[in-house]
Protein backbone atom coordinates (compact mmCIF):
# COMPACT_ATOMS: atom_id res chain seq x y z
CA UNK A 1 0.00 0.00 0.00
CA UNK A 2 0.98 3.61 -1.03
CA UNK A 3 0.52 5.43 2.45
CA UNK A 4 0.60 9.00 0.79
CA UNK A 5 -2.51 8.31 -1.51
CA UNK A 6 -4.43 6.03 1.74
CA UNK A 7 -5.76 7.87 3.89
CA UNK A 8 -8.91 7.67 6.92
CA UNK A 9 -11.77 10.44 7.50
CA UNK A 10 -13.64 10.54 10.23
CA UNK A 11 -16.70 13.35 10.13
CA UNK A 12 -20.12 14.23 11.78
CA UNK A 13 -23.44 13.45 9.90
CA UNK A 14 -23.65 16.91 8.12
CA UNK A 15 -24.13 17.31 4.40
CA UNK A 16 -21.80 19.88 4.14
CA UNK A 17 -19.15 17.81 5.15
CA UNK A 18 -19.23 15.97 2.11
CA UNK A 19 -17.22 18.74 0.65
CA UNK A 20 -14.37 17.87 3.21
CA UNK A 21 -14.52 13.61 1.95
CA UNK A 22 -14.06 15.31 -1.55
CA UNK A 23 -11.25 17.46 -1.01
CA UNK A 24 -9.12 14.29 0.63
CA UNK A 25 -9.90 11.91 -1.98
CA UNK A 26 -9.33 14.44 -5.05
CA UNK A 27 -6.17 14.54 -3.88
CA UNK A 28 -5.66 10.81 -3.73
CA UNK A 29 -7.36 10.58 -6.83
CA UNK A 30 -5.12 13.32 -8.66
CA UNK A 31 -1.69 11.34 -7.47
CA UNK A 32 -3.47 7.80 -8.55
CA UNK A 33 -2.86 9.82 -12.34
CA UNK A 34 -6.87 8.44 -13.07
CA UNK A 35 -8.68 10.00 -16.07
CA UNK A 36 -11.34 13.13 -15.65
CA UNK A 37 -13.79 10.68 -16.32
CA UNK A 38 -12.93 8.18 -13.47
CA UNK A 39 -12.47 10.54 -11.05
CA UNK A 40 -15.79 12.41 -11.53
CA UNK A 41 -17.68 9.01 -11.21
CA UNK A 42 -15.44 7.72 -8.32
CA UNK A 43 -16.07 11.13 -6.90
CA UNK A 44 -19.90 10.98 -7.28
CA UNK A 45 -20.26 6.88 -6.31
CA UNK A 46 -18.48 8.07 -2.97
CA UNK A 47 -20.81 11.02 -2.20
CA UNK A 48 -23.69 8.87 -2.69
CA UNK A 49 -22.18 6.24 0.12
CA UNK A 50 -20.98 9.32 2.34
CA UNK A 51 -24.77 11.20 1.65
CA UNK A 52 -26.66 7.43 2.64
CA UNK A 53 -24.23 7.22 5.99
CA UNK A 54 -25.18 10.73 6.67
CA UNK A 55 -28.78 10.22 6.23
CA UNK A 56 -29.99 6.94 6.00
CA UNK A 57 -27.38 5.45 8.67
CA UNK A 58 -26.80 8.12 10.97
CA UNK A 59 -30.02 9.74 10.45
CA UNK A 60 -27.88 13.19 10.34
CA UNK A 61 -27.33 13.03 14.27
CA UNK A 62 -23.82 14.70 14.06
CA UNK A 63 -23.00 13.30 17.17
CA UNK A 64 -22.30 9.99 15.13
CA UNK A 65 -19.90 9.57 12.82
CA UNK A 66 -19.01 8.40 8.91
CA UNK A 67 -15.82 6.99 8.67
CA UNK A 68 -14.48 7.16 4.89
CA UNK A 69 -11.20 4.78 4.18
CA UNK A 70 -9.11 4.80 1.21
CA UNK A 71 -6.85 2.35 0.48
CA UNK A 72 -4.54 0.30 -2.88
CA UNK A 73 -4.90 -3.42 -2.54
CA UNK A 74 -3.38 -6.00 -4.62
CA UNK A 75 -0.15 -7.61 -4.65
CA UNK A 76 3.45 -5.70 -3.19
CA UNK A 77 3.84 -3.06 -6.72
CA UNK A 78 1.05 -4.20 -8.42
CA UNK A 79 -1.72 -2.38 -6.66
CA UNK A 80 -4.48 -3.58 -8.89
CA UNK A 81 -8.06 -1.72 -6.89
CA UNK A 82 -8.82 1.55 -5.54
CA UNK A 83 -10.76 0.13 -2.27
CA UNK A 84 -13.05 2.65 -0.63
CA UNK A 85 -14.62 1.88 2.97
CA UNK A 86 -17.72 4.34 4.39
CA UNK A 87 -18.77 2.98 7.38
CA UNK A 88 -21.68 4.82 9.59
CA UNK A 89 -23.16 4.27 13.06
CA UNK A 90 -26.67 3.39 12.47
CA UNK A 91 -28.77 0.72 13.06
CA UNK A 92 -28.01 -0.94 9.25
CA UNK A 93 -30.30 -2.06 6.88
CA UNK A 94 -31.23 -4.63 4.22
CA UNK A 95 -29.64 -4.33 0.97
CA UNK A 96 -32.83 -7.12 -0.31
CA UNK A 97 -35.26 -4.01 0.43
CA UNK A 98 -33.99 -2.02 -2.06
CA UNK A 99 -35.91 -1.13 -4.94
CA UNK A 100 -35.50 -1.09 -8.94
CA UNK A 101 -34.76 2.59 -10.13
CA UNK A 102 -35.63 1.73 -13.40
CA UNK A 103 -38.95 -0.28 -13.07
CA UNK A 104 -41.61 1.99 -14.92
CA UNK A 105 -43.27 2.33 -11.41
CA UNK A 106 -39.99 3.36 -9.74
CA UNK A 107 -39.12 5.91 -12.90
CA UNK A 108 -40.51 8.98 -11.86
CA UNK A 109 -39.73 8.61 -7.89
CA UNK A 110 -37.89 11.37 -6.24
CA UNK A 111 -35.61 8.80 -4.74
CA UNK A 112 -33.54 5.75 -4.64
CA UNK A 113 -31.04 5.82 -7.42
CA UNK A 114 -27.85 6.11 -5.12
CA UNK A 115 -26.63 2.84 -4.79
CA UNK A 116 -28.07 2.21 -8.38
CA UNK A 117 -25.15 5.06 -9.45
CA UNK A 118 -22.36 3.42 -7.17
CA UNK A 119 -22.86 0.21 -8.78
CA UNK A 120 -22.39 1.88 -12.25
CA UNK A 121 -19.80 3.89 -11.37
CA UNK A 122 -17.63 1.11 -9.62
CA UNK A 123 -16.31 -2.32 -10.53
CA UNK A 124 -17.36 -3.71 -7.24
CA UNK A 125 -19.73 -2.58 -4.58
CA UNK A 126 -20.33 -4.71 -1.17
CA UNK A 127 -22.48 -4.17 1.97
CA UNK A 128 -21.73 -5.54 5.29
CA UNK A 129 -22.29 -5.22 8.83
CA UNK A 130 -20.00 -2.89 10.65
CA UNK A 131 -18.48 -4.42 13.98
CA UNK A 132 -19.99 -2.59 17.03
CA UNK A 133 -23.21 -1.22 14.92
CA UNK A 134 -23.88 0.37 11.57
CA UNK A 135 -23.33 -0.40 8.05
CA UNK A 136 -20.40 -0.44 5.98
CA UNK A 137 -20.31 -0.34 2.00
CA UNK A 138 -17.34 -0.89 0.02
CA UNK A 139 -16.53 0.44 -3.61
CA UNK A 140 -13.82 -1.04 -5.64
CA UNK A 141 -12.22 0.54 -8.34
CA UNK A 142 -9.74 -1.40 -11.05
CA UNK A 143 -7.02 0.42 -11.52
CA UNK A 144 -5.36 -1.90 -14.32
CA UNK A 145 -8.55 -1.40 -16.57
CA UNK A 146 -9.42 -4.76 -18.56
CA UNK A 147 -9.51 -5.28 -22.24
CA UNK A 148 -12.96 -3.95 -23.45
CA UNK A 149 -14.79 -6.98 -24.51
CA UNK A 150 -13.38 -8.88 -20.72
CA UNK A 151 -16.35 -10.30 -19.20
CA UNK A 152 -15.36 -9.20 -15.56
CA UNK A 153 -15.48 -5.52 -17.15
CA UNK A 154 -19.08 -3.60 -16.18
CA UNK A 155 -21.98 -4.33 -18.65
CA UNK A 156 -22.14 -0.48 -18.89
CA UNK A 157 -18.58 0.22 -19.74
CA UNK A 158 -18.74 -2.45 -22.30
CA UNK A 159 -21.58 -1.00 -24.00
CA UNK A 160 -20.15 2.44 -23.92
CA UNK A 161 -17.23 1.20 -25.45
CA UNK A 162 -19.00 -0.51 -28.30
CA UNK B 1 -25.53 25.87 -6.35
CA UNK B 2 -26.49 29.54 -7.41
CA UNK B 3 -29.94 29.63 -9.11
CA UNK B 4 -30.91 32.83 -11.73
CA UNK B 5 -34.03 33.41 -12.83
CA UNK B 6 -35.08 35.14 -15.52
CA UNK B 7 -37.95 35.27 -18.37
CA UNK B 8 -37.79 35.03 -22.27
CA UNK B 9 -40.17 35.48 -24.51
CA UNK B 10 -43.03 34.57 -22.01
CA UNK B 11 -40.63 31.62 -20.87
CA UNK B 12 -39.01 31.40 -17.28
CA UNK B 13 -35.48 30.09 -17.62
CA UNK B 14 -33.43 28.75 -14.51
CA UNK B 15 -29.47 28.89 -15.15
CA UNK B 16 -28.29 26.63 -12.51
CA UNK B 17 -24.41 26.70 -11.92
CA UNK B 18 -22.60 24.70 -9.97
CA UNK B 19 -23.16 21.55 -7.70
CA UNK B 20 -26.70 20.42 -7.53
CA UNK B 21 -26.06 17.72 -4.84
CA UNK B 22 -27.51 17.01 -1.38
CA UNK B 23 -28.38 19.26 1.72
CA UNK B 24 -27.87 22.58 -0.41
CA UNK B 25 -28.19 22.25 -4.37
CA UNK B 26 -31.47 20.00 -4.48
CA UNK B 27 -33.19 22.81 -2.01
CA UNK B 28 -32.21 25.47 -4.09
CA UNK B 29 -33.56 24.01 -6.86
CA UNK B 30 -36.46 22.80 -5.71
CA UNK B 31 -37.43 26.58 -3.91
CA UNK B 32 -36.81 27.86 -7.47
CA UNK B 33 -38.83 25.77 -9.48
CA UNK B 34 -41.63 26.48 -6.81
CA UNK B 35 -41.29 30.28 -7.11
CA UNK B 36 -41.62 30.37 -10.55
CA UNK B 37 -44.69 27.59 -10.95
CA UNK B 38 -46.29 29.56 -7.69
CA UNK B 39 -45.40 32.86 -9.76
CA UNK B 40 -47.43 31.73 -12.36
CA UNK B 41 -45.06 30.44 -14.92
CA UNK B 42 -46.25 28.33 -17.18
CA UNK B 43 -43.21 27.18 -19.57
CA UNK B 44 -39.90 26.62 -17.48
CA UNK B 45 -36.36 26.02 -18.92
CA UNK B 46 -33.79 24.53 -16.80
CA UNK B 47 -30.38 25.49 -18.28
CA UNK B 48 -27.94 22.88 -16.87
CA UNK B 49 -24.83 24.73 -18.85
CA UNK B 50 -22.62 25.89 -16.07
CA UNK B 51 -23.62 22.52 -13.41
CA UNK B 52 -20.34 20.97 -12.41
CA UNK B 53 -21.85 18.26 -10.09
CA UNK B 54 -25.02 16.31 -9.96
CA UNK B 55 -25.71 13.21 -7.19
CA UNK B 56 -28.91 11.22 -6.98
CA UNK B 57 -30.96 14.40 -4.57
CA UNK B 58 -30.23 16.25 -7.57
CA UNK B 59 -31.53 14.22 -10.02
CA UNK B 60 -34.51 13.34 -7.39
CA UNK B 61 -35.22 17.37 -7.55
CA UNK B 62 -35.41 17.13 -11.13
CA UNK B 63 -37.18 14.50 -11.28
CA UNK B 64 -39.97 16.61 -8.89
CA UNK B 65 -39.87 19.40 -10.68
CA UNK B 66 -40.69 18.07 -13.73
CA UNK B 67 -43.70 16.32 -11.74
CA UNK B 68 -44.36 19.09 -9.80
CA UNK B 69 -44.50 21.57 -12.92
CA UNK B 70 -46.92 18.50 -15.02
CA UNK B 71 -49.15 18.42 -12.21
CA UNK B 72 -50.19 21.88 -12.23
CA UNK B 73 -50.16 22.00 -15.95
CA UNK B 74 -46.60 23.83 -16.92
CA UNK B 75 -44.35 22.46 -18.80
CA UNK B 76 -40.62 22.06 -18.02
CA UNK B 77 -37.67 21.37 -20.44
CA UNK B 78 -34.09 21.08 -19.75
CA UNK B 79 -31.51 22.67 -21.88
CA UNK B 80 -27.29 22.56 -22.16
CA UNK B 81 -26.76 19.36 -20.57
CA UNK B 82 -22.86 19.43 -19.70
CA UNK B 83 -21.97 15.06 -20.53
CA UNK B 84 -21.93 13.97 -16.99
CA UNK B 85 -25.32 15.54 -16.31
CA UNK B 86 -26.56 13.71 -19.47
CA UNK B 87 -24.63 10.30 -18.64
CA UNK B 88 -26.29 10.80 -15.35
CA UNK B 89 -29.73 10.94 -16.51
CA UNK B 90 -29.30 8.50 -19.32
CA UNK B 91 -28.11 5.48 -16.87
CA UNK B 92 -31.37 5.74 -15.38
CA UNK B 93 -32.93 6.20 -18.62
CA UNK B 94 -34.80 9.48 -17.37
CA UNK B 95 -33.65 11.37 -20.22
CA UNK B 96 -36.08 9.70 -22.25
CA UNK B 97 -38.20 11.15 -19.35
CA UNK B 98 -37.57 14.89 -19.74
CA UNK B 99 -37.76 17.33 -22.85
CA UNK B 100 -33.69 17.95 -23.53
CA UNK B 101 -32.55 20.37 -25.74
CA UNK B 102 -29.10 21.07 -26.80
CA UNK B 103 -30.09 24.89 -26.78
CA UNK B 104 -31.93 27.30 -24.61
CA UNK B 105 -33.04 28.63 -28.22
CA UNK B 106 -33.91 25.43 -29.44
CA UNK B 107 -36.37 24.74 -26.31
CA UNK B 108 -37.75 28.32 -26.03
CA UNK B 109 -38.95 27.47 -29.72
CA UNK B 110 -40.50 24.34 -28.65
CA UNK B 111 -42.92 25.66 -26.16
Amino acid sequence: MSDEKSFHLAIGSRFENIELVQLVLKDSLDQLGLDDDNRHWIDVAVREAVANAIKHGNLQDPAKQVHVDLALEGNEGHEDWLVIRVQDEGRGFDPAELEDPLAPENLLKPNGRGIFYMKSFMDDIQYGARPGGGTVVTLRKRLNPLEPDDPARPARTRERQA
Amino acid sequence: MKVNVRQRDGVTILDLKGKITIGVGDVALRNAVQDAINGGATKVVINLKDVTTIDSSGVGELVSAYTTATNRGAKLSLANLPSKVSDILQITQLITVFDVFDSEDEAVRSF
